[in-house]
């Protein structure tokens, strides 16, 4: 096993590479500069200065010396510093927006997942009754609204109307005063409309996935088996059919790792949550190039970590994939 | 006759996009204790439906037991309510299927799903389900079975897996073991072992046999009574030395002149002319008559009943009845 992760680790450098390359390439030949961002609307700069400018960023020289300089950084860990006007260290606004998308997208998933698959399970084992149509409605219904047109809805009546929730951001105004369980109330009360929101546009995917799933399954010989042994209705299903038919969800699961870090850019404007999708797209329309690679590295990393992971869960699901 | 398992009159049948298909049509018959029966007859003619009814195993929607009794032990298992339902299954009767490579669930080990019948029947520990397993496993001579228990099935092959469902169906000591085709889809070889354990723990055990096959030489060995089942009904019955010395319906003398035999004249084998009519398509009277070579324009007529026909013997042509009894008495020393 340990032999098997470090093989896959070697072989993510060469990916990564690729990866990097390709992302540096894009995003310096697309039209605009970060120098040009900063002087245009200036009329006190000009061509010396954004001469100077370049020279310092080193935007003056080739592409390969540029990528080949960043990839020097980038092997000591320096991931360099924003071109915006705080430059700031990148690694530091990264630290702060990755933690805020994660949570959010975690708690998401957690829910997504703790609904899907009984939701799956139930439609499986009662397919084609009210009740099955029912819930395929509803998740279908939360897979076509338009994200942005929910959440306005949601703020306006559980925030504005009711008065129950705040609508926006992550923590009140007063945060820093409030005890600890003060301070949990609170970033619970910030959180609870968007990760639901973002949780019921996606459960149609995973229950749907978890449905077809475990219909193939019931199907099979060794459910007939296990009734034949006596088993309760309830041991035949979450004993011997629920464990087989996760197997293939568990790919779905390792897929979703990636867009755990990546944030929405419309989810967390209308939210105004500071993650990692509003810095990633401001970065971007800034031409803010060491930003948009250091978030691309991280990226790409854990994308590649999370396939990974994937395929470890997936020994561990199931044995036949499990060297003898 | 008072038997361990008595099927009267078991009606099973299907709702299909086209229709109604009784699968099994008034099928009866008796099963002593500790005695073996073989079922047979041609793909199709609802062999595994009725075992699966006495089961009450048949998947709902679309099939449905629409009528009969199945006495088990004085009780009738289809007036039963699930969870009485479940304390025989797998207890008092249990049943291996024809599949051994898809009959165990690949993500548990071997040993957890013996275990299992024995946690729900015995209300045995973890520990103890787990020891008896092992035995269980030495019973049906799988090597090495304090090792091979914490396998999965996907480690072992088609005749051990097989060993390893008749240990689970025999680990709650059964009085009836319903075998459905059991090794069908095992090589000759593996296929005479597995007939022959299961014959020798069947004399260990004492438990009867309903053994579904279509392979007549594996009824010769193995069995002592005999059911023919054709198109949903059974239409002879008898012991098995009777049937085979003298089969009385012309089915039964079809199905046994279809063997290929040793020092045979070298001729092509004799078959059935056609196929099991689809169960919504039956010919009226007779429902082989389509398909045989002494039918007359009476048997499209009436729809032939069981009638006795010699000594512990029923059989559903009434052409050739007496012919067959008179071929009995004849054929024997």
């Amino acid at each position: 096993m340990l032999a098997y992760l470090l093989r896959r680790v070697a072989g993510f450098v060469p990916l990564l590479l690729g990866i990097t390359l390709i992302s540096f390439l894009v995003i310096h030949m697309a039209p605009g500069s970060p120098v040009e961002l900063m002087t245009d609307m200036n009329p006190e700069a000009g061509p010396e200065i954004r001469q100077r400018l370049e020279e310092r960023y080193g935007l003056d020289q080739p592409y390969h010396v540029q990528y080949w300089m960043w990839l020097k950084r980038i092997a000591t860990g320096d991931f360099g510093r924003s071109l915006s006007s705080d430059a700031r260290p990148v690694i530091d606004k990264i630290k702060e927006a990755l933690p805020v998308t994660l949570l959010l997208n975690v708690l998401s998933l957690f829910l997504v997942i703790s609904l899907a698959i009984p939701i799956g399970i139930y439609s499986a084992t009662h397919p084609y009754t009210p009740a099955d149509r029912a819930t395929t409605v509803f998740v279908f219904l939360g897979f076509a609204m338009p994200t942005f047109w929910l959440a306005l809805l949601c703020m306006l009546l559980f925030g504005v109307v009711l008065g129950w929730l705040p609508i926006s951001g992550l923590k009140s105004l007063d945060y820093e005063t409030l005890s600890w369980s003060g301070k949990l109330a609170d970033r619970a009360a910030h959180l609870l409309m968007p990760v639901t929101i973002s949780a019921i546009t996606s459960l149609a995917g995973l229950s749907r996935y978890m449905r077809s799933s475990m219909l193939e399954v019931v199907r099979q010989d060794y459910i007939t088996t296990a009734r034949a042994k006596g088993l309760s209705e309830r041991a035949v299903i979450y004993g011997h059919a629920a464990r087989n038919a996760l197997l293939p969800v568990i790919t779905i699961l390792g897929l979703s790792i990636p867009g755990l870090i990546g944030g929405s850019v419309i989810f967390e404007t209308i939210f105004a949550i500071p993650g990692m999708g509003r810095l990633f797209y401001t970065s971007v329309l800034m031409r803010d190039y060491p930003t948009v690679m250091g978030i691309l590295v991280i990226g790409a990393v854990l994308t590649l970590l999370g396939n990974l992971l994937a395929d470890v869960m997936y020994t561990v699901a199931d044995p036949r994939l499990r060297k003898r | 006759m008072n038997g361990l398992l008595s099927v009267e009159n078991l009606q099973t049948e299907f709702h299909t996009e086209e229709g109604r298909a009784v699968a099994v049509d008034g099928v009866s018959f008796t099963i002593a204790e500790g005695s073996s029966t073989a079922l047979v007859g041609e793909s199709g003619c609802g062999k595994s439906v009725t075992a699966m009814s006495i089961m009450r195993l048949i998947q709902s929607p679309p099939g449905y037991i629409r009528g009969g009794r199945v006495m088990f032990d004085g009780r009738d298992l289809l007036s039963l309510g699930e969870a009485e339902m479940r304390a025989v299954r797998g207890n008092d009767i249990a049943m291996i299927f024809q599949e051994p490579m898809t009959s165990l669930n690949p993500v548990l080990t071997i040993g957890y799903q013996i275990a299992e019948a024995l946690r729900v029947h015995r209300s045995l520990g973890k520990r103890e389900a787990w020891e008896a397993a092992v035995r269980m496993l030495e019973l049906v001579e799988i090597p090495d079975p304090a090792e091979r228990v914490a396998t999965y099935p996907h480690q072992l092959s088609g005749g051990m897996r097989q060993r390893v469902m008749i240990a689970m169906a025999l680990s709650c000591d059964p009085r009836l073991l319903i075998a459905d085709e059991p090794t069908t889809a095992l090589d000759v070889t593996i296929q005479a072992q597995i007939l022959e354990l299961m014959e020798a723990l069947r004399e260990k055990t004492g438990m009867a046999l309903l053994l579904i096959t279509h392979d007549l030489g594996v009824v010769a060995e193995h069995c002592e009574q005999v059911l023919v089942m054709y198109a949903g009904r059974v239409v002879e019955q008898g012991a098995v030395a009777d049937v085979f010395a003298a089969p009385a319906h012309p089915y039964t003398r079809g199905l046994l002149r279809s063997l290929p035999r040793l020092g045979g004249s070298g001729k092509r084998l004799a078959t059935i002319p056609g196929m099991v009519p689809p169960l919504d398509r039956l010919p009226s009277g007779c429902r082989f008559r389509d398909r045989c070579e002494s039918a007359e324009a009476a048997c499209a007529a009436s729809d032939p009943q069981l009638q006795e026909c010699g000594s512990g013997r029923t059989m559903a042509c009434p052409l050739w009845c007496e012919l067959g009894s008179l071929a009995a008495t004849e054929s024997r020393p």
